[in-house]
């Protein structure tokens, strides 16, 4: 009681009007610097925006021209007189032949790579989900603050490996392991990409998928508890059905990663111009061909405008998966 | 509200990645002549020569610089690689001194480099590469003529089982085949050479990146069949004969049979510099010229130039 009584005074004494100017005597030099660090924090916020805006315009600008003005004949120079092949969005989503550098009739049809990109997140996020999602209960839920902090730290870990590197253990240990393990003749192919994926997805949905049952209200924990739930019943019946949105958001953006890797599905799939029959094929991805065939193409080739239109597909892609996550979040607030 | 921040974490690293690359890139446009201290003797300036280009040839580079910087250490050469494509694309923009190529160029190349530098590239040819055909140890195949090599490889082409060349495997008939991404000066050689230049190559071929990755893959995969320049040649890979024609006498690749032209796919090895090079320049081109140089191609695996 008395302690109280004796800091009354001095703590009363911060309002009143003896102490105030000395705030209000902060020099200009300071005002200005705030107001600038202000304006920098601003520009930093914008800045992400303008970045995202000013990629979408050049990768538009470099691709849209043979969507609209047809092709230049393979070589970027368009010869008086020859007639123009036109470009046919269809033939180029949905036909199988790549021949970018043919001498005789370049083709580009991007069906097999299409294909190839999908098998790959396909078998990727049927390995990531259970494991990311498991992950995600068993550090929300059953574990305790210290296994918890641990894992975390490693979990994310998982995620600063680099994907060369990632690339790297697949061509030269995970190739060898399914050789060895499945008896197959190449061990560079969809199993090979889909497992470094899902290793490199499941950081996301771990964290993503964590946070999204920290959001479930305890009172819904202490709910099902007084009803006499067990522990599964409690994470089956309430916990997962009530962060079911954050959860699929967790999926998705790890789905956005797994379409979006390149290094490593380039150095593990084989990269192969293939329709895969069975998983232990070798496939080709998109993001792979534009990373193996983009340095050496003339610029303003016909080559290079699709391989940029390869780049506009994947971005509507990514956009896409991020827009679902961002819907399907936006669905748990409005509970 | 977490995941839009986790968001912005991936969007801050990838960005912070994006910079430093760009930078790097940068400054490796940049220095040009730029002296580095490299603590071999007290000379002054340092000069740098940019050679960029082939993939089949950037060990071969590589050992010229090295070679060449004993003889005269104030000439620092950079080698980078990358394929014949990115070499030319450096000499048409101006960004290396000497590309290297593993063919001739394109017309429209020529065209595109006189447009930009007002005179037409030099060429200078400084060596052979034969194109090997690699397999791995444990097939017993000895031979191979080309047209069999346009069946496998050729669009529409009829041989993809091993039995149908008249070998059996253990481990499967299954033929796979190893190729290289459709940009890459061996790419262009083998599709020319062997498949026509008016077909195109079988898709559904492991497309490598590098020389060296191809036999890597090969040397990893007992049913494969891979095409890479001799000089990539190791251990655990096997070369096998080959012949224009069936019936033909089969050729190992080597020195000798290149000279001839017995062995049907070897080819010439090209350096390009935009117009009449610069002393320092020439100087080093003239160096790859002499014995001492020629003798780093043959050290390196290929075929170095016939003495006159």
């Amino acid at each position: 009681m008395e302690t109280i009584e004796t800091n009354q005074p001095s703590s009363s004494a911060v309002l009143t009007p003896a102490t105030a100017p000395k705030r209000g005597r902060r020099s200009a030099a300071a005002v200005l610097g705030e107001r600038c660090i202000e304006g920098l924090i601003r520009l930093c916020g914008i800045s992400a925006i303008v970045f995202v805006f000013a990629i979408f315009f050049f990768v538009f600008r470099e691709g849209a021209p043979i969507l609209f003005g047809g092709g230049t004949g393979g070589h970027g120079v368009t010869e008086p007189g020859a007639a123009k092949p036109s470009f046919d969005l269809a033939k180029f989503l949905f036909t199988k032949t790549w021949y970018p550098t043919s001498l005789n009739t370049p083709r580009y049809g991007i069906g097999a790579l299409i294909i190839g990109t999908f098998s790959v997140t396909l078998l990727a996020m049927v390995i990531a989900v259970p494991f990311g999602l498991g992950a995600a209960v068993f550090l929300s839920e059953f574990c305790g603050k210290k296994v918890r902090e641990t894992l975390k730290i490693t979990i994310e870990l998982l995620a600063a490996i680099p994907s060369v590197v990632w690339g790297f253990i697949g061509l030269t240990v995970m190739n060898v392991v399914i050789q060895k393990v499945f008896k197959v003749q190449v061990g560079l192919n969809v199993l090979n990409a889909a497992i470094l994926l899902a290793l490199m997805s499941v950081p996301i949905i771990v964290s993503i998928g964590e946070d999204a049952l920290k959001a479930v209200p305890d009172s819904y924990r202490e709910a099902g508890i007084a009803m006499g739930c067990t522990r599964w019943q409690l994470v089956w019946r309430v916990l997962l059905p009530a962060a079911k949105n954050g959860l699929l958001a967790a999926v998705l953006l790890g789905v956005g990663r797994a379409v979006g890797e390149t290094m490593a599905v380039l150095m593990a799939t084989g990269h192969s111009v293939n329709i895969p029959h069975s998983i232990f094929d070798s496939v080709r991805t998109l993001t792979a061909t534009i990373a193996a065939e983009l340095g050496e193409t003339a610029e303003g080739s016909d080559h290079y405008r699709v391989l940029f239109l390869i780049g506009i597909l994947l971005f509507t892609i990514t956009f896409i998966v991020n827009l679902l996550a961002d819907f399907a979040v936006k669905g748990i607030r409005k509970k | 509200m977490m995941t839009k921040k986790h968001q912005l974490q991936w969007g801050v690293r990838v960005g912070a990645v994006a910079a430093i690359a760009a930078g790097l890139a940068l400054s490796g446009c940049g220095k040009k002549e730029e002296a580095s201290a490299d603590g071999v003797k007290p000379v002054g300036k340092i000069t740098s020569i940019q050679n960029i280009g082939s993939d089949t040839m950037v060990n071969l580079a590589q050992a010229w610089a090295e070679g060449y910087h004993k003889v005269d250490p104030s000439v620092s050469v950079e080698v980078s690689g990358g394929g014949s494509g990115i070499g030319v694309a450096a000499l048409i923009n101006g960004t290396c001194e000497i590309a290297n190529s593993s063919r001739a160029l394109e017309p429209d190349e020529v065209t595109k480099a006189k447009a930009r530098h007002g005179h037409d590239p030099k060429e200078h040819l400084v060596g052979w590469d034969a194109l090997a055909i690699y397999v791995h140890p444990s097939n017993p195949i000895t031979e191979i003529s080309v047209e069999e090599l346009s069946e496998i490889y050729k669009e529409g082409g009829k041989i993809d089982k091993w039995s149908q060349v008249g070998v059996t495997l253990p481990g499967g008939d299954e033929m796979i085949r190893v190729s290289r991404q459709n940009n890459s000066g061996t790419y262009h050689y083998f599709r020319e050479m062997v498949v026509g230049k008016k077909s195109d190559m079988k898709l559904g071929s492991r497309d490598m990146n590098g020389s060296k990755d191809v036999v890597e893959l090969v040397s990893r995969t007992p049913n494969s069949i891979g095409y890479s320049g001799l000089g990539y040649k190791t251990a655990k890979v096997k070369v096998i004969k080959v012949s224009k024609k069936k019936g033909d006498p089969h050729v190992e690749p080597s020195i000798a049979t290149t000279w001839d032209k017995s062995y049907p796919i070897a080819r010439p090895m090209f350096m390009y510099t935009p117009g009449q090079p610069e002393p320092h320049v020439q100087k080093y081109l003239d160096w790859i010229l002499t014995d001492a140089g020629q003798k780093v191609v043959e050290e390196s695996g290929y075929v170095p130039l016939q003495k006159k």
